[in-house]
């Protein structure tokens, strides 16, 4: 009797069971599990609101691989510390050297490594919305309390934040050592503020087209494609009609070349609004006009991306 | 439990539902129709998911168009699809859907182990759910629907894919969701003879309209049907026929099962009583058979709808009939002897 109900609810059934009959009665006895049967929950259900917020602690942790396979966190881990590592040296070689002034603006790093940020969101958007869809998991969020505007903005704030902590830590390290390089204290902190904004529009607009695009595909290889695609093509064209149009004359036109891709467009509404130094040719700044066309462009399509994400998973439903 | 007032749901092309109105009590509910039969459709508006053209709908007291956050708090859901990341651990993957149903990361961690042990996985919900098979994705699914202690559940189709014998394992576990952990259950299928044994009620519905709507007992119990399986002998190369033959000299009409399968081998016949059994276990031992099964046979809800020549009903009535296995409670009298 007792090696029967090893047998059945104990790890230690299948030795025992090959065991002298001796043997058989004390570890049964021991490795004895007692079915209590079914026990209601009757404690606190935390509904909508902390459903939401455990999505978005999950996606951010999702985003550099916490709380998912080993594999998963080599890549995000890795660009973090490319994107940290530079900023770093430059602290140690400014610290060291004395210099009065940093080599790069807190408003500049994030767009000189742009290519780093473009790699890390083609690798994550698609991790955290293409999975769901691929797998069919996505109607199991909409039979719960939380809502498609939720499930999006979740998964939006996740991404956006995952991008914030990537850009906006170099810039803290570069203050500190600035700080630690004793630099002007007013003039550095008013940089580097500035430079949060900077990258946190850049990430606010990054997650938004990165979800999108993401968010058409359930493959995960054609949204990393299509993620790269979307960052480098049009900076790779806008970058040379602006050289073209700068070399023939019409230097008016390079600020407004600028609108059509997403990094020229922090580029340019920062040196419109942030008094970051232009990377367009000739260093051509938006006018006034031109930089809240700017400022329109990048909030516009940052609630563009979100209200397509919603309709996007109004349809996704069961 | 679930009420439905003339329920309409209607897309440009189709109409899914047409004037639904039924009442769910508690307990464990069939919902059966053919593939398109506006199952799936039902389920939708009953999570507030979906805004019915017409009429109105209520769970568990709750509006399906303004309370459908409160009642998807207290429902739980299994789709019919696969859902289940392979990347990811049965144990995390429930305790994530836990949380997302609103439950304290303590609780949904404890939960969630209760949970897995009842649906039967054990050791294995810690491997990535890629490498499990289609009936330990059964379990898992079930189990992030029911981890939240729902008072109802909706299981869409929870039998497609599985063999007999997993089909079986899922229904029994779909009985005990109601009568060991006291949850009510909505379940769906295209085969109505699967829902006979699991469901006190079964609602039939075709083309988006109630067909029928009543209690399983009331289906299956109005008959005792024999069914009689016998070896063939040296003297009686078709034992069956010479059974048969046996049979309708005593006054008792065999079928052999046309369109069943084992067709030709299994004798169908009307029990009067206990007598009929003596004379079965008589006339085997005179032909000098071998008697390989003789069990009860409950008629398949298929049978009760085909015997009211309802048109509608043949889509799902011809489903059940191919489905193989023999009807509730056998009761095996005898096995090899005579």
């Amino acid at each position: 009797m007792a090696a029967e109900q090893t047998g059945q609810s104990g790890p230690g059934g299948p030795g025992g069971a090959l065991r002298t009959a001796p043997a058989q009665g004390p570890r049964g006895e021991q490795s004895r599990i007692h079915n209590i049967g079914y026990r209601h929950y009757d404690g606190p259900r935390l509904g909508r609101a902390y459903a939401r917020r455990s999505l978005f602690v999950q996606s951010l942790r999702g985003a550099y691989g916490l709380g998912r396979s080993a594999r998963s966190k080599v890549l995000p881990m890795l660009l973090f510390g490319v994107m940290v590592l530079p900023a770093a040296i430059i602290v140690a070689v400014a610290v060291t050297t004395d210099m009065n002034k940093l080599p790069v603006d807190y408003r500049r790093y994030a767009i000189v490594l742009q290519a780093v940020i473009a790699l890390f969101l083609a690798s994550q958007a698609p991790q955290a919305v293409s999975l769901d869809l691929r797998f069919k998991t996505v109607p199991l969020y909409f039979s719960r309390p939380i809502e498609h505007r939720d499930y999006v903005g979740a998964k939006y704030a996740a991404l956006a934040s995952a991008l914030f902590l990537l850009t906006a830590l170099p810039v803290t390290v570069l203050y500190v050592g600035a700080l630690l390089g004793k630099l002007d204290f007013a003039d550095q902190t008013k940089g580097f503020l500035l430079g949060l904004v900077s990258v946190a529009l850049l990430s606010l607009l990054f997650a938004g087209i990165g979800l999108v695009v993401s968010a058409a595909t359930p493959r995960r290889g054609f949204g990393v494609a299509a993620v790269i695609a979307l960052l480098t093509i049009p900076f790779g064209a806008v970058s040379t009609v602006q050289a073209i149009a700068h070399e023939s004359g019409n230097a008016d036109a390079v600020p407004w070349l600028g609108l059509f891709s997403p990094i020229t467009l922090i580029d340019g509404l920062q040196s419109a609004f942030l008094g970051a130094p232009s990377a367009f040719p000739g260093a051509a700044e938006p006018s006034a006009a031109g930089g809240a066309v700017y400022l329109l462009v990048v909030l516009g399509v940052i609630a563009g991306c979100y209200g397509i994400l919603v309709r996007r998973y109004r349809k996704a439903g069961l | 439990m679930i009420l439905t007032e003339s329920l309409s749901k209607r897309f440009p092309r189709v109409t899914a539902l047409d004037r639904l109105s039924m009442e769910i009590g508690p307990g464990v509910t069939g919902l059966v129709g053919a593939n398109g039969a506006g199952k799936s459709t039902l389920i939708k508006i009953l999570l507030g998911l979906s805004p019915a053209t017409e009429g109105r709908a209520a769970v568990l007291g709750l509006d399906v168009a303004t309370e459908g956050g409160a009642i998807r708090e207290r429902v739980g859901y299994m789709p019919e699809h696969d859902c289940l990341p392979p990347d990811v651990s049965a144990t995390e993957f429930v305790v994530h859907m836990a949380r997302m149903s609103g439950l304290p990361p303590a609780a949904a961690r404890e939960r969630t182990a209760d949970t897995l042990r009842h649906v039967g996985l054990y050791e294995e919900r810690y491997r990535p759910m890629g490498g499990y098979s289609t009936g330990m994705k059964q379990r898992v699914k079930l189990a992030q629907a029911l981890v939240h202690d729902p008072e109802l559940v909706f299981l869409d189709e929870p039998t497609n894919g599985l063999d007999p014998v997993g089909r079986d394992d899922m229904l029994g576990l779909i009985r005990r969701v109601h009568t060991d952990f006291g949850i009510s259950v909505l379940v769906t299928s295209h085969l109505l003879g699967e829902l006979e044994r699991t469901c006190d009620h079964v609602v039939v519905i075709d083309g988006g309209a109630l067909l029928r709507s009543s209690s399983t007992t009331d289906f299956t119990q109005t008959t005792t049907t024999l069914a009689v399986e016998v070896t063939d002998t040296d003297a009686h190369p078709d034992g069956t026929g010479a059974l048969r033959e046996a049979l309708a000299a005593r006054g008792i009409t065999a079928e052999t099962g046309d369109g069943l399968p084992g067709a030709g081998h299994v004798l169908l016949f009307t029990a009067e009583g206990e007598e009929t059994y003596d004379l079965v276990r008589d006339l085997v031992t005179d032909l000098g058979l071998g008697l390989v099964r003789m069990e009860q046979r409950r008629h398949h809800i298929a049978e009760v709808f085909r015997a009211e020549g309802t048109a509608e009903t043949a889509a799902p009535a011809a489903a059940d009939a191919v489905r193989p296995g023999p009807g509730t409670g056998p009761k095996e009298v005898a096995g090899h002897g005579g």
